[in-house]
């Protein structure tokens, strides 16, 4: 997308160095130095006090030793996506404090650690000073040094934005209740820089502060991959084959933690498998195994993984073997930039592996649909013995994000078209009937057995070469062709069954203008749209849940003058597909991209829709 | 390693019957483990495999349902279309039967997984998988049909193809040859087995004790292409093989209802009782090799691999080693066989989950 050219004070939110409620706070840390903890108390006091937040991690591809920053919005409006200039920026690196000060909105606040000296970079700015390398001497032994002293910038905020105590006290419960002796640390660093602030540094006048709302009761602060993972055990997976990779690691790592505390037996005895495979190949290779001998399997990966798992992806298209795969993706092409964000394999995955071959994707936007759409991934890619791609992203996976609770789920398990028993093979026509491939019920899926079901004629031959109704090898043209249209067939019959897309019109009637997003652009959508609406530019909006694209996508498409999609890649890959599968729609469809690698700031929508507005 | 065969208590074998053709302990016969017709070049060492494979099953009394027929791509991996119809088959992609299989087997350990791949399909594109399956020792006969060549793209050298050898064009192979056996040794691998395919003797018994082994069992098959390598100059060839085999020892294998009909002079050779409670015999014939001894087994290979001796026989057998279902502590009960009720957490479960979030 075309730079910003607006200035710093423009609409978006830059504040000039008062609000309640409605501001940003980066830290800024080097990787490694244990901050996490101490941000995510920070985040989970301000939801404690009623108070909106989201918490984003930008972080280095690195272990340890380069720059990092948490960003935390506050929204009473529950804005989420990134304000493009933090508001009270908290510098504890000193190698980024001289950028982190320049990046700061005027009139902001910079809590930094003394030695770096940096007021005198602004003057549009307050400064507070806290000297946190001795500080820490009073609370800690040197070996925790470096640990504890990110508890005294919570501390020093609590006193600054007027956080309450209570709030913090039940964040720390929350990080460190099993541990009494970290808890009295962190709880003794938080109130001995709270109270070295109270003594020391002179808030000024209005300034930022944080004031109890009642707006979050109830919510669970969550990040998606942990709502994710928690999603695929709740569908009941039993083998998970994975291969380590940012951002979808703690996918795998979230659904083991579960799976080790609820699916052992009165024995200990596991009762599911998760394999760290040696590459992504054995990974889905592990994957499609499993699912083959009939237990529910998934395995999780971003975009280098994909790549490696494609020709298994036909295999598992053509033979018709279910998979679920997780892809949580990160900036490509190649190793592109490992620890930052893009919606950049939807083409890809939609059409991965050689010859014709397309898979259902499911597109989550929050921690909510994560959760429920890993459990839908797994029905359908049973019910339909095919790979269903759950698309997530970094921002998603790896961010926390407040979410309602995630409800039990309410359906069974659907595991599809498939024989378990002597009658059951009977039903289908038994050994001179059934065949594996035979479309009987006019839907495109055919029924399949299990290996290992004690009746003759059950058996079938999975390949990947040519084959029949009976599974037997030809290369028969006819028969390829027929077999190649059924599962066109079988695709199509996806789109009532794929979470449909979710429309809302800006009024009664509709506008002229539509716009469509996916994901979390979601995010960012929402907030544009209130801050074109009153700048009165009004646009009936869809979201698109999932491929294969429901009818209503097309209509909607064809019931707008024009319609943007906006999404967060070079090339406007959901575009492309649209056109591609819808060509009819083709000529309505404009472009709004943004591929920067950070999770899309509204004001980037906003003047971009507006300029493509003002010359069209 | 299988499921504990749950044998209906028919008839000894073979011929228990009064007529018709003999019948195992599972009253089938040995037309019952057959497959469709093979399509591969007539004289093929894969199809004496094939009929191997298919024998040592009846053999055994294998029960056919739970045979799990896995392999990758090539005219090896072709090969399981050709025996035991009555079971399933999966030929997946090219070097990545290990995989497939374990996640097979990793589901249902009641299956009881017979891979079958080629000197390409194994020591060259799935190399990487050949290793892994061995390390996590996965429960599977894992059969190798090495005929030093890609068969099935027209004789190109594989990576087994030893140095100095002659294609059939008349290059010379300048690499030296991966010797998969010795890989396996160096890997720990549970059962390392080398026969070749014109040795039928030798080679059912092998593959009998491999489908009651414990862990992964690697039978390097030489097994020539009669089309691509099999002219002078090869070392893969039914000239080279039959002048140049040596039997370390007379293998043989007696399931477990057999044992009393059997009896080895004491002293004669070494027994090894596999977890079905039937017996590998192993007979000195030339060579002193006691296949539980690790490292002889990996001098004894290195040694033959450094003089291009064709070394046939069981190198190594090690049943105390855990599998892979025992290394993840598995349930008995076969995972794609556990109910909704099981695999989905409760309301409780899930409301802990939640109370650790907010
Ligand atoms: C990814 C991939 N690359 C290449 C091929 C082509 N290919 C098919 S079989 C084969 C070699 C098979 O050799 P081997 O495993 O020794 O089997 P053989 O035919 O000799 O029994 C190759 C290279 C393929 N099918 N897939
Ligand atoms: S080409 Fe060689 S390996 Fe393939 S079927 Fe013919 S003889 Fe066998
Ligand atoms: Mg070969």
């Amino acid at each position: 997308m075309t730079p910003s050219t607006s200035e710093e004070s423009e609409a978006a939110g830059a504040s000039s160095g008062a609000a309640v409620n409605d501001f940003s706070i980066s830290v800024a840390t080097v990787n490694g130095t244990g901050s996490q903890t101490a941000n995510s108390t920070l985040l989970r006091a301000i939801m404690r006090m009623g108070v909106p937040v989201s918490g984003k991690n930008i972080f280095p591809s690195n272990i340890q030793g380069l720059p990092t920053w948490y960003v935390m919005r506050l929204s009473e409006e529950g804005w989420i996506a990134p304000r493009e200039k933090a508001d009270v920026v908290i510098c504890m690196n000193r190698e980024t404090a001289r950028e982190d000060v320049m990046k700061c909105a005027p009139g902001g606040w910079i809590i930094y650690d003394a030695p770096f000296k940096l007021d005198t970079l602004r003057d549009d700015l307050h400064y507070f000073a806290v000297p946190f390398g001795t500080l820490v001497r009073d609370v800690a032994p040197p070996k925790l040094h470096r640990l504890v002293v990110n508890m005294l910038y919570v501390g020093v905020a609590a006193e600054l934005l007027d956080l309450d105590m209570v709030a913090i006290d039940g964040a720390l419960e929350n990080a460190f209740g099993k541990k009494p002796k970290a808890l009295e640390i962190n709880q003794k660093a938080v109130r001995h820089g709270r109270d070295w602030a109270a003594e020391n540094l002179t808030r000024p006048d209005g300034g930022f502060r944080i004031e109890k709302r009642n707006l979050t009761e109830g919510k669970i602060l969550i990040d998606g991959n942990s709502a994710a993972g928690l999603g695929s055990v709740m569908a009941g997976v039993t083998v998970i084959a994975w291969y380590p990779i940012t951002p979808s690691t703690s996918v795998v790592e979230a659904a083991e933690k579960y799976l080790e505390k609820f699916r052992r037996d009165e024995n200990g005895k596991a009762t599911f498998a998760v394999i760290q495979a040696e590459d992504e190949l054995a990974a889905i290779g592990m994957t499609l195994g499993a699912a083959w001998a009939g237990a529910r399997s998934m395995t999780a990966t971003s975009g280098p993984g994909i790549s490696l798992m494609s020709e298994f992806i036909g295999l598992s298209y053509y033979a018709e073997i279910p998979a679920v795969i997780a892809n949580v993706q990160r900036t490509g092409p190649s190793t592109g930039l490992p620890t930052r964000t893009m919606q950049g394999d939807i083409l890809f995955c939609a059409y991965a592996s050689h010859g014709d071959t397309k898979h259902p994707m499911l597109l989550p936007a929050t921690p909510l649909e994560a959760y429920e759409m890993m459990q839908d991934a797994h029905d359908l890619a049973e019910r339909f013995q095919t790979t269903v791609f759950f698309m997530s992203d970094l921002d998603l996976g790896m961010n926390n994000w407040m979410s309602d609770p995630l409800p039990y789920p309410t359906k069974d398990h659907d595991r599809g078209k498939v024989i378990t028993t002597a009658e059951g093979f009977e039903k289908q026509g038994g050994a001179k009937e059934w065949g594996r491939y035979k479309d009987v019920d006019g839907d495109g899926i055919p029924w399949r057995t299990l290996p290992g079901l004690e009746v003759d004629g059950a058996a079938w031959f999975a390949r990947g070469s040519g084959h029949n109704e009976y599974a037997r090898y030809t290369e028969s043209e006819a028969v390829y062709e027929g077999n190649v249209d059924r599962l066109t067939r079988k695709f199509e019959s996806m789109k009532p069954a794929v979470p449909a897309p979710e429309r809302s019109n800006c009024c009664a009637g509709g506008a002229p203008v539509g716009v469509i997003a996916y994901g979390t652009v979601h995010h960012s959508l929402v907030e544009a749209r209130s801050r074109l609406k009153e700048q009165g530019f009004e646009f009936d909006y869809l979201r698109i849940r999932a491929f294969p694209f429901a009818e209503s996508i097309g209509e909607f498409i064809a019931a707008h003058d024009h319609v943007y999609v906006v999404e967060q890649n070079r090339d406007g890959q959901m575009l492309a597909l649209l056109r591609n599968e819808i060509p009819h729609i083709s000529a309505k469809l404009r472009s709004v991209r943004h591929y920067d690698g950070m999770p899309v700031p509204a004001r980037a929508i906003v003047t971009d829709i507006l300029s493509q507005e003002a010359t069209a | 390693m299988p499921t504990p065969p749950s044998l209906p208590s028919a008839p000894g074998l073979p011929g228990g019957k009064p007529k018709g053709p003999p019948v195992n302990r599972r009253e089938l016969s040995s037309k019952d483990y057959g497959g469709g017709a093979s399509t591969l070049c007539r004289g093929c060492g894969h199809d004496a495999i094939s009929a191997a494979v298919a024998r040592a099953l009846w053999e055994n009394s294998e029960n056919p349902y739970k045979i799990a027929k896995m392999s990758g791509i090539g005219c090896s991996s072709k090969t399981t279309a050709y025996w035991l119809s009555r079971s399933w088959g999966f030929n997946s992609v090219h070097g990545r039967m290990p995989s497939v299989t374990t996640g097979a087997v990793v589901a249902n350990r009641s299956l009881n997984a017979v891979g079958v791949s080629g000197d390409g399909d194994t020591a060259s594109i799935g190399i990487g998988q050949f290793v892994h399956v061995v390390r996590r020792n996965l429960p599977m006969t894992y059969i190798v049909a090495n005929n030093g060549v890609y068969g099935l793209t027209k004789g190109q050298f594989s990576a087994t193809a030893d140095r100095g050898s002659k294609s059939k064009k008349g290059a010379i192979n300048d690499f030296e040859a991966i010797d998969l056996c010795g890989l396996a040794l160096e890997l720990d691998c549970t059962f390392v087995a080398r026969s070749y395919s014109a040795d039928r003797k030798q080679l059912i018994p092998i593959l009998r004790a491999a489908f009651q082994h414990r862990g992964t069992a690697i039978i390097d098959i030489i097994s020539p292409c009669v089309t691509f390598n099999n002219h002078a100059g090869s070392t893969k060839s039914y000239d080279w093989g039959k002048e140049h085999e040596q039997p370390i020892h007379e293998v043989g294998y007696v399931n477990e209802w057999d044992l009393d009909e059997v009896e080895y002079e004491a002293g004669s050779g070494i027994n090894v009782t596999l977890p079905d409670g039937g017996e590998l015999h192993l007979t000195k014939l030339g060579r002193d090799h006691d296949p539980r001894d690790l490292s002889a087994a990996k001098a004894l290979v290195a040694d033959a691999q450094a003089k291009h001796e064709f070394l046939t026989g069981i190198f190594y057998i090690n049943e105390k080693r855990e599998n892979l279902h025992e290394q993840i502590d598995m349930v008995d009960t076969p995972l794609c066989e556990l109910p909704q009720s099981v695999t989905r957490p409760s309301r409780e479960m899930l409301a802990e989950v939640m109370a650790s979030f907010a």
